[in-house]
């Protein structure tokens, strides 16, 4: 198996590490903690008052257009990073190109800062 | 070490990765709980913080942890169960796959990624996914809301980070976290390499972004409007108690730790010193000693950038919601967006 593959083999038994230790003291904990669930322990916990309707009510989210600009944001992360490892090579020709790549983005967030979707409604 | 390291077989070389990746989350976890979360904040609020168990009350967390044992694990009764009782071991194993990454001296890492930084970046936002779940499965308006919060808040401050990340991969022409490292302290600054060159100095405002991005990540105040307890009891956290609950809290300063671990390897050189001290000119001349060296001294870091973000934490009120939407794209993305241009700038004219 290459170095590449071994290194997420790796990543995978990090990853089963966290759930088998996580597993182990939930286990140990279930043989020492007590268990008597009642009606008023199981019921959504509001403060004390009880609850009205139901826990997932309707609410807004806000933030979908914050959600599409990351997507576009996020994107242009993953083409900036190669670029950044290689920059010594392309020299100010590449730095053009992105600068002008950059620039088309910030001009998107302008966009959107001036037509006011950057608010929290 | 390599040598020794070669000559055992796979299974053994991973357990013994295991144990240190072990280590690595649960050592930080356990010394900013009581540095920091019991101590600091104590003595910042004039009282003595807890005394009893040990000296100086440093046996507090096994009697933590042994209460926390012995709770009863309840369960809502119009909860989703198996998302409810899954959400927590998603937030800790996040933190587990994130330290896979960070390097701790010369042949001391678990991991050695060409692209490392992504896959940091990339595992760091799969908390996310963690804290979703635990909100939405609760079936409680308050962790609702709590982990709706939690989503758009680490949506908004993932691009400032990602974006802060970029000028110190300009500067070190590698995505490889060791090869940032050794970039660090084999430079010099115009010609003097008394102190490397640690990119605390030159990407300085990358730094600031860097750390006010990981504030804003492990929900901290003043960015813990998600588990703001004044208005959503604790947020995502509420229905959850015993020993999941405590999970959440591990994650919680675990994830801290490690992302201390990764802006010091990025900003001040990880577990490196400065290679002009001994004469070394690359990774292949460094001594063996520093696989022990070099974790101390990541240790070292990490509990002083921990002690900034605690220091903060303890210090600043909580941001409304709409001021801190505001704040990610408004000021840090542009911010890092200049940065990332006037770096590559310089990084072309010399």
């Amino acid at each position: 198996m290459s170095d590449f593959l071994r290194s997420y083999l790796t990543v995978f038994w990090f990853g089963l590490l966290a759930f088998a230790l996580a597993g182990l003291l939930l286990w140990v904990s279930s043989l020492l903690r007590p268990n008597h669930p009642t009606r008023e322990k199981s019921m959504p916990y509001e403060s004390g008052v009880d609850p009205v309707g139901e826990g997932w009510s309707q609410s807004q989210i806000r933030y979908y257009v914050f959600a599409l600009l990351f997507v576009v944001f996020d994107v242009e992360a993953v083409f900036l990073f190669p670029w950044a490892t290689q920059l010594e090579r392309y020299g100010s020709f590449g730095l053009i190109e992105m600068g002008i790549f950059v620039a088309v983005l910030l001009l998107g967030l302008v966009y959107a800062w001036r037509k006011g979707v950057l608010r929290w409604v | 070490m390599y040598a020794l390291l070669s000559s055992i077989p796979y299974w053994g070389e991973t357990l013994l990765r295991l144990l240190g990746g072990a280590v690595a989350v649960l050592l930080p976890a356990g010394t900013i709980v009581y540095l920091f979360l019991f101590k600091m904040m104590s003595f910042m609020q004039s009282r003595l913080g807890p005394m009893e168990a040990g000296p100086y009350g440093s046996m507090q967390l096994f009697a933590e942890v042994g209460k926390w044992l012995q709770k009863e694990d309840l369960l809502p009764e119009r909860a989703d169960s198996f998302v409810f009782k899954i959400a927590p071991l998603i937030v800790l194993a996040s933190t587990f796959l994130l330290v896979a990454v960070v390097p701790f001296g010369p042949d001391a890492w678990f991991t050695n990624f060409e692209a490392g930084v992504f896959y940091a970046l990339a595992v760091s936002s799969v908390s996310v996914l963690g804290i979703l779940m635990a909100g939405w499965s609760s079936a409680n308006k308050y962790s609702l809301l709590g982990g709706l919060r939690a989503a758009g808040q680490l949506i908004a401050y993932e691009l400032p980070m990602i974006l802060a990340v970029v000028g110190v991969v300009i500067q070190a022409g590698s995505m490889n976290l060791q090869n940032i490292v050794v970039a660090q302290n084999a430079g010099s600054i115009f010609g003097w390499d008394g102190l490397g060159n640690p990119y605390l100095l030159t990407q300085f405002v990358g730094f600031v972004i860097f750390m006010i991005a990981v504030q804003a990540e492990l929900t901290q105040t003043p960015f813990d409007m998600p588990i703001a307890e004044s208005e959503l009891v604790s947020g995502y956290m509420t229905e959850y108690s015993g020993f999941r609950f405590l999970m959440f809290f591990i994650g919680e300063f675990a994830t801290a730790g490690v992302f201390a671990f990764i802006a010091s390897v990025l900003f001040l050189g990880g577990w490196g010193v400065p290679f002009s001290w001994f004469g070394w000119t690359g990774i292949n001349d460094v001594d063996n000693w520093m696989n022990i060296g070099g974790p101390l001294i990541m240790l070292t870091k990490m509990l002083g950038l921990v002690f900034i973000i605690m220091w903060v934490r303890f210090s600043y009120p909580r941001f409304r919601e709409d001021q801190l939407q505001r704040f990610a794209w408004k000021v840090l993305i542009p911010v890092s967006l200049v940065n990332i241009m006037a770096t590559s700038v310089l990084k072309v004219a010399f």
